[in-house]
């Protein structure tokens, strides 16, 4: 096997060592409690139909945005805990800012948007600048964030809002029709399946961080600093400016995740507005190892497993959050397998090295002496 | 052999420091005693009579001890190395081990089954980290989403068709027994109601101690005492926190620091269900669905604003716990009288960090301070969202001014291996 | 009465003369071999040294015999007794203590709490052992404070600290990693007293050391490692230090000595009034000026933390707070950045190339790229250009035959020397007018460091200009054209390498004539 191909091979273990082990917990997890193991998993790992399928490109379409979001500070290992608290402020602004439409048509949907982003760019920046001027963790300052961010909006609902009549319901100003994002039509049916438009943009982002993390300067700067903060000193990589920066960014695509839902299916942000994405995203950050690629893949699979337990309770009369107990594990299974194999690789590298560089010794000694 | 001539001069240029920065014998007590004196200056100045009622102080002393045990709980495994963000999960199982154990075998058997439940988050968290060197954030987090899960799993599991059961919450549970000394809680009433300046205040808070003091309150105070001795009065403790400062230093001496990890750890976890358990039990008579309300990362506050020790935990977790009751009673204008002495003492602290010639940090702080002021003689009222931010802001700004007098465990929250000694 | 004389004399002649007997001793790491078949006999109540050039075993070997790492093969034997050392635990548990060179306080503890630590049994953690350690540091003179916070200790303290805590377990076999890399040289002697003393009373020291002169005066026997094996031993007075050098290395030393000068009167590099503020009122860098000219090697000897570590970082716009000017070529460098700095012509060899030379889980051509981020061939406007980083990162492997499969490979996966080579190969290749070495043959094998020296000449005779810092005398000798002595943060003293001995230099640098 050469090297390449070895080492795809060993970055595929990884993930897949983890599923099977997750998978297993999770049937233990069940069968102690006495639960129908083989009827869970047949439902889980049924295949989607129709309806399903749209909406677990949905649900997918949301949660890669919010993996990416924690993979940008991973990449320089920074831990954004704040997701959760970034989207929500970011879709609660976004929707007041379509809501009033203070511009026409697509230009409001694109004014909503980058709102967004500077509000979660903003919000995260808080944790960026604390870190890089006054040392402060940013997991601590992240996850305080997150519940001012909470309170915050909870306040600042109550005075935007406008209630829904015959409805406990409050939220924000319904964004009007000519700024919401069209979803698409991926079956015409029966039934006819939708996936939301925003789908686009997060595969643009997905793109874009691809190619800004590995091919651009800046992008280097801060994997560098990522993989050694001294070493990046040295080259003359400014810490403190690439903490704000990658903090910056992190929350501005965090500002996204709560975008899909927002423009293409709620149109307005209310209190039942959907909250928790963004420690999904940090599973699935670690899940798809920060690439862009992985990244959806861990999405689409958290998806699915959302998706498929919906009807465990109806089918088989499990509780859906089963597969929370899943997920959870995974995250676990993942980092120790990833660990487990990169031991191994870099073992496994030291010893070609090694062994190639006995055949050069060799070879000299054979042509010294020929 | 000859007395090293540079036994004298190697102080380090910062040694003075460190005497700075112990506190004076009892500090704790005094502090108690000024908070009360500033309480009761300040319900004469604003008029806001429910600040130190006895009904304020019992609320506070509820709402605190779950804040602190959770704290508590963080100490142990921060103490040993160990971050902890998994403490709220490990609240969360504590929650369902109270209903759960509680409906079926009695008070005594909620408290251990919230303890139980909570050692089990740490068991996984213990593993995760200390066996298979998994990062402590991260296991924390995939602890909290797992703990969320598996509670509403085993909930429909096991409360579904019980009396007053179901997928979100617990049959009623039985209270533990609480401790009321009648004759000297109605003296001490007496005095409460005669409204002495300062007298009638300390009156309120003895009378909340000694009126209907659930005897959980009692045991998580002591649990408190009983840290503070073992972590640091016993040799057991002393390698614990040898664990957290230096693991290598502590490898080196033959200390089996993953052992003493992986203990603290699960006796973290074990305080931080008991924590949960508080809540169902004592806050509350049953487990709910959501019950922790973010606790446990108020807890890990708390202990950060306590600098890691039993001490300033307690005082942490009674701030928190007070503004979080305050809140709860519905008392914009309490919350707002607050506002004005966070205004003075921020003036305050201003001033000293002047004195101390650090101006950017002056200026902030006094702005924060005219801010606050100004935000008293504006509003009429706090509303409720923003007590409930209080100890999220007040952690935030000690964070970001006070961190150089923060000090954590050196070793904290990093992964240690095996032979990493030398 | 006249048969219980005998016994008694054989029972002490019957204690084992010897404290430690090693036999066979390997030790593998994936993909090295670390120590093959070690054997060493360590008399009891003398100085033991082990010496042997930086990664040929020592440590690793120390940590086998203090229980840290267990050994693959041979055996152990401590007075007499077949130990088997799985854990420090074992090793103190049959006498053995140790210093490492890396201390092993906890900063946030008091003296007392460190030294107790693992030993409560003895004498608990209050009072009684309060008054122990107060006894002990009586007694071997060790002026230890029980009840003060390790953090505010100086280093001659601390290691006394580390003594101490060996003592206070009762050891009888003292091993000391590399105890004097991080003293003064008035320190040096009193820890040398200290020692002699421990001896004394019986107890077995072993001194692990490179420094040769330290060996030579305070051993009682030596024994020389090489490639994980030892080779020799030999007593103090039949050897000299040269000989002693050539054991370690196993072979005839190469002489870092330079040809004809080849100086010119361009000044490259000049730096006026170079202060940094430190800690307390002595500032690390006190008023430091220095020209260096094309085709220069200026060298800068001290003993190590006095300001060396700070002198480069001020230069390369690492350290903030620093006042005073940097001129590059006529440009005023003082308010750029480090990137700026080497976007000018500043090369950088780091003094500890894992920390900042390295991204050791990056491949060989990222690491090519790694401070070279903004200039071809690594960059191509804002993007990062893989194709052409590869190639010149092929071409460095092969000009200084840096030995690895390719320029994919991890750094990580490469030996200390080829991964020391790879980095002067990367400095070099963007021409910098300034080289800013640092310690640059540390802990790299004897093929490279000859290597290394002969790039530094070369590019020298091209015209570069280089700050040469070095704990290494007879390196600084033959590199340098020039030599400053560092002391406290100041220049104290100017050399000319043709002429200067080491002795002159170590007298410099210790203040003993200023």
């Amino acid at each position: 096997m050469s090297g390449r191909t070895l080492k795809f091979v060993l970055a595929l273990t990884a993930p897949v060592l983890a599923l099977i082990a997750a998978f297993a917990i999770t049937s233990l997890v069940l069968i102690v409690a006495g639960d129908p193991v083989i009827e869970v998993w047949d439902q889980l790992l049924s295949i989607p139909q129709g309806r399903n399928v749209g909406n677990i490109i949905d649900n997918a379409t949301v949660l890669y945005l919010s993996g990416l979001a924690a993979a940008v500070g991973f990449r320089m290992n920074l831990f954004n805990i704040g997701v959760d608290g970034q989207y929500r402020i970011a879709a609660f602004v976004a929707a007041v800012v379509a809501g009033e439409a203070w511009l026409p048509g697509y230009l409001n949907t694109a004014l909503a948007v980058v709102c967004a982003m500077a509000v979660g760019a903003l919000w995260a920046g808080i944790a960026g600048v604390l870190r890089a001027t006054r040392g402060v963790s940013e997991v601590i300052s992240t996850i305080m964030l997150n519940f001012i961010a909470t309170g915050l909006v909870a306040y600042l609902l109550r005075k935007a809002a406008v209630r829904e009549p015959g409805s406990n319901v409050i939220g924000t100003k319904e964004i009007p029709e000519g700024s919401r994002i069209p979803n698409f039509t991926i079956s015409e049916g029966p039934p006819v399946v939708h996936v939301y438009g925003f789908l686009v943009i997060a595969i643009l982002v997905g793109f874009l961080y691809w190619f800004v993390l590995n091919k651009t300067r800046f992008g280097f700067d801060l994997r560098a600093t990522g993989s050694s903060t001294t070493a990046a000193v040295a080259s003359g990589i400014s810490v403190k400016k690439m903490t704000i920066a990658a903090m910056l960014l992190s929350g501005a695509v965090a500002g996204l995740v709560g975008l899909p839902i927002l423009l293409g299916s709620s149109y307005a942000y209310g209190s039942t507005f959907q909250s928790g994405l963004g420690f999904a995203g940090i599973a699935i950050a670690l899940l798809g190892r920060n690439h862009a690629v992985g990244v959806a893949v861990g999405a689409l699979l958290f998806a699915y497993l959302n998706e498929q337990s919906n009807p465990l309770q109806i089918v088989v009369g499990v509780s859906p959050q089963i597969v929370a107990i899943t997920q959870g594990v995974i995250v676990l299974t993942v980092v120790v397998s990833y660990e487990l194999v990169r031991r191994y690789g870099v073992r496994l590298e030291q010893q070609l090295v090694a062994r190639a560089l006995e055949q050069e010794r060799e070879q000299d000694k054979k042509e010294a002496t020929a | 052999m000859s007395v090293p001539a540079t036994a004298t001069e190697a102080k380090a240029p910062n040694g003075a420091t460190s005497s700075a920065r112990r506190l004076p014998r009892f500090w704790l007590l005094y502090a108690a005693l000024s908070a009360v004196l500033l309480l009761s200056v300040l319900q004469l100045v604003t008029g806001a009579t429910d600040l130190t009622s006895s009904g304020t102080i019992s609320a506070t002393l509820i709402a605190t001890m779950p804040i602190m045990l959770a704290g508590l709980g963080g100490l142990w495994s921060e103490r040993a190395g160990i971050v902890n963000i998994g403490l709220e999960g490990m609240m969360v199982l504590g929650t369902y081990g109270a209903g759960y154990f509680g409906y079926h075998y009695g008070a005594w058997a909620a408290v251990l089954g919230a303890i139980l439940m909570g050692t089990l988050g740490g068991l996984v968290h213990a593993v995760a980290t200390v066996i298979f060197g998994v990062d402590h954030i991260i296991s924390g987090v995939a602890i909290n989403i797992i703990a969320f899960g598996a509670v509403q799993y085993l909930a429909s599991l096991t409360f579904v068709g019980l009396p007053g059961g179901g997928t979100t919450q617990s049959p009623k549970i039985p209270d533990v027994p609480a401790l009321t000394i009648d004759p000297l809680s109605d003296a001490l009433f007496d005095v409460e109601k005669k409204d002495v300046f300062f007298v009638s205040e300390i009156a309120a808070i003895l009378r909340a101690l000694v009126d209907n003091l659930s005897s959980l309150v009692i045991i998580s105070l002591l649990l408190l005492v009983v840290t503070w001795y073992l972590l640091w009065r016993t040799s057991f403790g002393l390698r614990l926190r040898a664990c957290g400062e230096s693991p290598s230093a502590a490898e080196s001496l033959g200390v089996k620091v993953l052992r003493y990890k992986f203990a603290a750890v699960l006796i973290s976890g074990g305080l931080a269900g008991l924590a949960g358990g508080f809540l169902a039990i004592v806050a509350s008579s049953n487990y709910r669905d959501g019950q922790t309300g973010g606790r446990g990362y108020i807890g890990l506050a708390a202990m950060i604003f306590g600098n890691w020790r039993p001490g300033g935990l307690l005082a942490g977790s009674g701030l928190f716990g007070y503004t979080q009751s305050l809140g709860l009673r519905g008392g914009g204008d309490s919350v707002k009288a607050l506002l004005l002495a966070a205004a003075v003492l921020a003036i305050a602290a201003a001033f000293l960090q002047a004195r101390r010639g650090s101006r950017v940090a002056s200026g902030l702080i006094a702005a924060v301070g005219v801010l606050l002021g100004v935000t008293y003689f504006l509003i009429d009222s706090v509303p409720g969202d923003f007590s409930g931010m209080t100890p999220y802001v007040i952690t935030l700004l000690v964070l970001a001014f006070a961190s150089q007098r923060l000090r954590m465990p050196a070793a904290d929250g990093q992964i240690y291996r095996k032979g990493s000694a030398g | 009465m006249s048969h219980a004389a005998p016994t008694v004399e054989d029972s002490r002649q019957g204690q084992p003369s010897i404290a430690v007997k090693l036999r066979g001793i390997g030790k593998r790491f994936p993909g090295v071999i670390a120590n093959d078949d070690i054997n060493l006999d360590v008399q009891r109540g003398t100085i033991h040294a082990i010496v042997g050039e930086n990664g040929s075993g020592k440590s690793t070997l120390m940590k086998i015999l203090y229980g840290v790492q267990p050994p693959d093969s041979g055996t152990i034997e401590i007075e007499g007794k077949q130990v088997s050392l799985s854990s420090p635990a074992d090793a103190i548990r049959a006498g053995v203590g140790m210093v490492f060179q890396h201390f092993m306080l906890a900063d946030n503890l008091t003296v007392l709490e460190n030294v107790v630590l693992g030993a409560e049994k003895l004498h608990g953690i209050g009072g009684a052992a309060e008054a122990e350690v107060e006894r002990i540091s009586e007694a071997y003179g060790l002026g230890i404070e029980a009840d003060r916070l390790v953090e505010d200790l100086g280093v001659g303290a601390r290691q006394r600290v580390e003594i101490l805590k060996v003592l206070y377990r009762g050891a009888r076999i003292i091993i000391l990693d590399e105890p004097t890399a991080v003293l003064v040289p008035q320190e040096v002697d009193e820890l040398f007293g200290n020692l002699r003393e421990l001896k004394k009373e019986g107890l077995s020291v072993i001194f692990i050391s490179h420094k040769l002169d330290e060996v030579l005066s305070v051993a009682d026997e030596i024994t020389v490692i090489r490639r994980g094996t030892t080779v020799r031993t030999v007593t103090p007075d039949e050897v000299t230090a040269r000989q002693l050098a050539e054991l370690m290395v196993g072979s005839e030393l190469p002489s870092p000595s330079t040809e004809s000068s080849t100086v010119s009167d361009v000044v490259a590099l000049s730096v006026r009034n170079l202060t940094l503020p430190g800690p307390g009122a002595r500032p690390l860098l006190d008023d430091i000026s220095l020209d260096i000219h094309q085709g220069e090697v200026l060298g800068i000897a001290g003993v190590e933390g006095n300001g060396q570590a700070e002198l480069v970082e001020s230069i390369m716009g690492m350290r903030s707070g620093s006042t005073g000017t940097i001129r590059l070529g006529g440009e005023d460098l003082s308010d750029r950045s480090t990137r700026e700095r080497r976007e000018s012509g500043l090369g950088y060899i780091p003094e500890d190339r894992h920390r900042h030379g390295l991204l050791l889980d990056a491949p060989l051509w990222e690491n090519r790229v790694l401070g070279h981020q903004s200039r071809p061939p690594s960059a191509k406007g804002p993007l990062i250009d893989k194709r052409a980083a590869r190639a010149d990162t092929e071409r460095i492997i092969k000009e200084y035959d840096v030995r690895t499969p390719g320029p994919d490979v991890l750094a990580s996966a490469l030996s200390g020397g080829n991964q020391q080579k790879l980095i002067v190969g990367r400095e070099m290749s963007s021409e910098p007018l300034v080289l800013v070495a640092g310690h640059p043959t540390r802990g790299v094998d004897v093929g490279a460091q000859a290597a290394i020296w002969d790039h530094i000449k070369t590019a020298r005779s091209k015209g570069l200009a280089v700050l040469l810092i070095s704990a290494d005398l007879d390196e600084l000798i033959g590199l340098s054209d020039r030599i400053e002595v560092i002391l406290r943060g100041r220049f104290v003293g100017s050399f000319d390498p043709g002429e200067v001995t080491p002795q002159q230099l170590g007298a410099a640098m210790t203040g003993a004539d200023a």
